[in-house]
This record gives structure tokens, C-alpha cells and sequence, in this order.
């Protein structure tokens, strides 16, 4: 072995130093509560659950027609009072949005809605948390984008805002061909 | 009086061992299956948990599926698949072989045979230089 070529392996620690470090770099900046959907492209769950407004029971059906987003929320959930202005907003603008309150009590989700206003095209109870483990959901709040054909098209797990709608929404819409998505 | 006070240790413990273990099976292979099942199964709301550690409400609920599920007859494996198609492969600590894994799985091994190889190579060498100088002496 050559003089040379000993001088060039010095340096093999080093570069192994750096890819490592760029390996675990790209790592720090992943929000680890961003878990990959594993529902993502596959129909919603069946379901046979009643509504928090009329008392009917609701299917799967319901979720089928139109783009329309899931909200799982619960009176219990602080961060569902930080998003319910938006989804407020969001109903103003026309997207349809079904409320799945999870594991809750019934009575003050009513009194919620009376209180802060009521997004909801319609709300299926969950008490009991079984649609909630089905559609692989563990907080609130979450929101799911469901396509016409009923299927998850995207999941996204915390507060529901402006940035969130614009960075993962939007451009879905926008590529369906969708006017919610806004102007391309 | 020493060895009262550890036999009295042991009958105030009984209990308290006896009250976290609120799952009741018929059998204690079920038993058994459901404690290796909620240490394997990971919590997806306090990560770095299993269900079994964690006291978050999903981890409670993922517990009482596991239970309902292995009293209802399913086998391990379909407990575990029930959580994965629902939660993916993360919420499993034993996740399977595949593409995705690929790096967790062959990682430590690779970096293993990188090590051996540079410590063959550098005990090649110093044996190699070794045969230089005493060539030069001679």
C-alpha cells in the first residue's frame, strides 16, 4: 500500500461523521407527532353510529358525495376551542365538515355548539372511541380530507389553521379540480 | 422482629400487585399473551411507550381491544394487524422487514462489517510494515 493512498483513508472517518450527521440532522426537524396515516388512500371504516343533532344512525354513507373534512373533537379537548373558530371560518366559506365528537358526553357537546357556534353539516357521536380506534386516531383534535368516492385522502393530527389548510389542503383541492382549494 | 416486618412487606404487596392487573382471562397462556402483546404494541399518543406502560386514554383503549380480542379466540398475530392497518408500522416495537425498515434492520449490521473490515485492514497493514522494516534491517 502506497503513501499516498494512506492519506486519503485518514479521511474515511470524517466522511462517515458527516453522513451520519446528516442522517440524524434530517431527523431533528420531523414533528414526531406527525405519524404516516396507514388509512391514507383506503375507504373510511364502516360505521353505524347515531347523530348528535338528530339522533339518527349514521353510516359510512354520509361521508360519501362530495369532499368534505372529518373533525374529531371532544369538549375535553383544549385545542379543539383554539381551532373551532376556523372551522367556523372554514364553514362560511362553504367546505363541508362533519364533526365526529369522540368520546364525549352528549349534553355538553350540545351545550358547546350552542355556545361557540356549530361548523358541523352533522355530528356522529362516538362515545365509546371504537370509530376512533378503527379510523386509527389517538387525540383530538384530528381532521381528515375524505374524497367523494368516501376514501381518506389525508390526515392531519393537531390544530386545524390557516397554515395547515393552505400547506396540506389546498393543494389537494386545488388538484381535484376542486373550487375549496381557492384559485391555482 | 426484622423478619416480621419482611413477612408483613410481603402480605401488604399481595395486593397491590394483584390491583393493577385488572384484565381477567380464563386462561394464563391468555394471560401471558396479553402481557407480551401490550409491551410489543407501542402507545401512539405518548411515543417511546408501550401500551401496557402508558397511561394515556388510546393506550387504554388499545389495551381493552387486545383483551376483547384475545378472549374472542384471534391469535397474536391478528392483534397485531389490527393495530398496524389502523396505526401503521409505528405502533408496533417489532416492526417487519421491508424497504421502509431496511436501514433499521441491516443499519447495525453494515456498520459492523465496516468496523471489521477496518480493523482487518488496518492489522493487514501494520503487519505489512512490520515485514518492511525488518526487511530494511536485513
Amino acid at each position: 500500500m502506497s503513501k499516498k493512498n494512506t492519506g486519503l483513508w485518514v479521511f474515511l472517518p470524517l466522511v462517515g461523521f458527516v453522513a451520519l450527521a446528516l442522517l440524524l440532522a434530517s431527523g431533528l426537524g420531523r414533528n414526531p407527532e406527525e405519524l404516516p396515516s396507514a388509512l391514507a388512500g383506503k375507504p373510511v371504516p364502516g360505521f353505524s353510529k347515531p347523530s348528535l343533532i338528530t339522533g339518527d344512525t349514521l353510516t359510512e354513507e354520509r361521508l360519501t358525495g362530495q369532499w368534505q373534512l372529518l373533525n374529531v373533537w371532544g369538549t375535553w379537548c383544549p385545542t379543539c376551542y383554539v381551532e373551532h373558530p376556523y372551522l367556523l371560518e372554514l364553514a362560511q366559506r362553504g367546505v363541508p365538515i362533519v364533526g365526529m365528537d369522540y368520546k364525549d358526553e352528549d349534553d355538553k357537546a350540545r351545550d358547546y355548539l350552542a355556545r361557540y357556534g356549530n361548523p358541523f353539516s352533522e355530528v356522529i357521536v362516538d362515545a365509546d372511541g371504537q370509530l376512533g380506534l378503527d379510523l386509527g386516531v389517538y387525540g383530538a383534535p384530528e381532521t381528515f380530507l375524505i374524497n367523494p368516492r368516501g376514501e381518506i385522502v389525508l390526515r392531519h393530527v393537531g390544530e386545524l389553521n390557516q397554515r395547515a389548510w393552505d400547506e396540506k389542503f389546498a393543494p389537494v383541492l386545488r388538484q381535484a379540480g376542486n373550487p375549496l382549494g381557492g384559485p391555482s | 422482629m426484622i423478619r416480621w416486618l419482611l413477612l408483613l412487606t410481603l402480605v401488604l404487596a399481595a395486593p397491590l400487585q394483584a390491583a393493577i392487573d385488572i384484565y381477567q382471562f380464563d386462561t394464563t397462556d391468555q394471560q401471558d399473551r396479553f402481557h407480551r402483546l401490550t409491551e410489543e404494541l407501542r402507545c401512539p399518543k405518548c411515543q417511546n411507550q408501550s401500551i401496557a406502560d402508558s397511561d394515556a386514554q388510546i393506550a387504554r383503549d388499545m389495551r381493552d381491544r387486545t383483551a376483547s380480542m384475545i378472549r374472542e379466540g384471534h391469535s397474536d398475530q391478528e392483534v397485531v394487524d389490527f393495530f398496524v392497518t389502523r396505526y401503521g408500522d409505528f405502533v408496533s416495537y417489532r416492526p417487519p422487514v421491508n424497504e421502509r425498515t431496511a436501514i433499521l434492520w441491516m443499519g447495525p449490521l453494515g456498520l459492523m462489517l465496516i468496523g471489521v473490515l477496518a480493523i482487518v485492514m488496518l492489522v493487514r497493514r501494520a503487519s505489512r510494515s512490520a515485514e518492511l522494516e525488518e526487511d530494511d534491517r536485513t
